[in-house]
């Protein structure tokens, strides 16, 4: 319902506002940013593993991923080395 | 001439869709093991996966279903966990407006994961942009109700330890966040994103840090517009990137889309 909200107020006949323009232009690039962090949100670091599997695998998907800009092996690299991680070393 | 024909979209979606695959099996079979666990058949893990199609919020709907009568809490909650939605409907409603009467679906289909792809997508020379989405999002849900197919009737028969195959999704959501990052000529708006979403979750905890970090980084971004004098709308670089071919092309493409944009405006 949530994901209709938007297109409901703004419809395609009518001028979208500009500021409702401008945020449609800056808001993706945040809203990764913020996925980005809503993937990690379960981390808890005074407890457990104290988030050491997410920070070394997260730190490898991106650092990879900017060496070889290959998508899915940054991707799986990282899932493989967060699941040796959580089930052999911790 | 054949570029636009649904099979060779599919084909050309298809790699995009890939990571999402085995995020959405695994996170699909787990909700349809969830669902069984909880009592319910089946047939009603499918129809949620086919008509409802909400991700994390599906788990908490079988919570909600089991539980007792709450209909006021329950709007409550989904409003709060899918608010999110509303920022990827302002950010694809460009791209999403003209795409006819696949715009409904495309909507409907907007999680996370598809926001994800579509937002950063390169959309091959010559392809119908609305048929590409549409197969991007059209792919993703049917992996989506695959696995919960796949969880609701196989779930108890499964022996292979999948405990941290979850990440997939935490992995994609990172490489999608540093491409574009490497893509974009300002960082401002994913610094906002990263920065308000880690102070939000500090303050607020895991549960409820999504809507304070929506409303800090429209604030903020608002700041930095009326800083700049309302005119500079292209500081991001992740929404110029839907004309461009391919990270080669991508200088000319985006400096045409910000010209017809900054065109546009003083139009309006």
């Amino acid at each position: 319902m949530t994901r209709f909200l938007p297109f409901i107020a703004f419809p395609s006949g009518k001028k979208t506002p500009e500021y409702v323009k401008y945020l449609g232009v800056v808001l993706p690039a945040a809203a990764l940013g913020m996925l980005a962090v809503y993937g990690l949100k379960d981390i808890s670091l005074f407890s457990g593993s104290h988030g050491i599997p997410e920070i070394v695998a997260s730190a490898a998907v991106a650092v990879l991923h900017v060496l070889k800009r290959n998508m899915l092996l940054s991707i799986a690299a990282g899932t493989v080395l967060y699941m040796f991680l959580v089930q052999v070393v911790f | 001439m054949e570029k636009n024909h649904l099979g060779t979209v599919l084909r050309a979606a298809f790699p995009r869709t890939i990571p999402i695959m085995a995020g959405y099996l695994f996170l699909g079979a787990a909700f349809g093991i969830y669902m069984k666990v909880s009592g319910f058949s089946a047939v009603y893990a499918l129809a949620m996966s086919l008509a409802v199609y909400a991700g994390s919020m599906q788990f908490v709907a079988v919570s909600l279903l089991a539980g007792a009568f709450d209909p006021l809490g329950a709007l409550m909650l989904t409003i709060m966990v899918n608010a999110r939605h509303i920022f990827y409907g302002i950010s694809m409603m460009e791209k999403y407006n003209g795409t006819g009467r696949k715009k409904p679906y495309l909507i409907f289909g907007l999680t996370d994961e598809t926001f994800s792809v579509v937002c950063t997508a390169d959309i091959p020379k010559g392809t119908d942009s609305g048929l590409f989405y549409f197969c991007i999002t059209l792919l993703n849900q049917i992996y989506w109700v695959a696995g919960t197919l796949a969880g609701s009737i196989f779930g108890s028969m499964a022996q292979f330890n999948a405990e941290g195959l979850e990440f997939v999704m935490t992995a994609l959501l990172i490489v999608i966040f540093v491409e574009n990052w490497l893509k974009e000529k300002e960082h401002i708006s994913s610094v906002t994103g990263v920065a308000s979403a880690v102070l939000c979750l500090v303050i607020f905890g895991r549960d409820n840090f999504i809507i304070p970090s929506m409303i800090m980084i429209t604030a903020v971004l608002t700041a930095f517009r009326k800083l700049k004098g309302g005119n500079n709308t292209d500081d991001s670089g992740s929404d110029n990137n839907n004309d461009s071919n391919g990270s080669a092309g991508d200088t000319f493409d985006e400096v045409s889309a910000v010209h017809s944009l900054s065109v546009g405006e003083k139009d309006a």
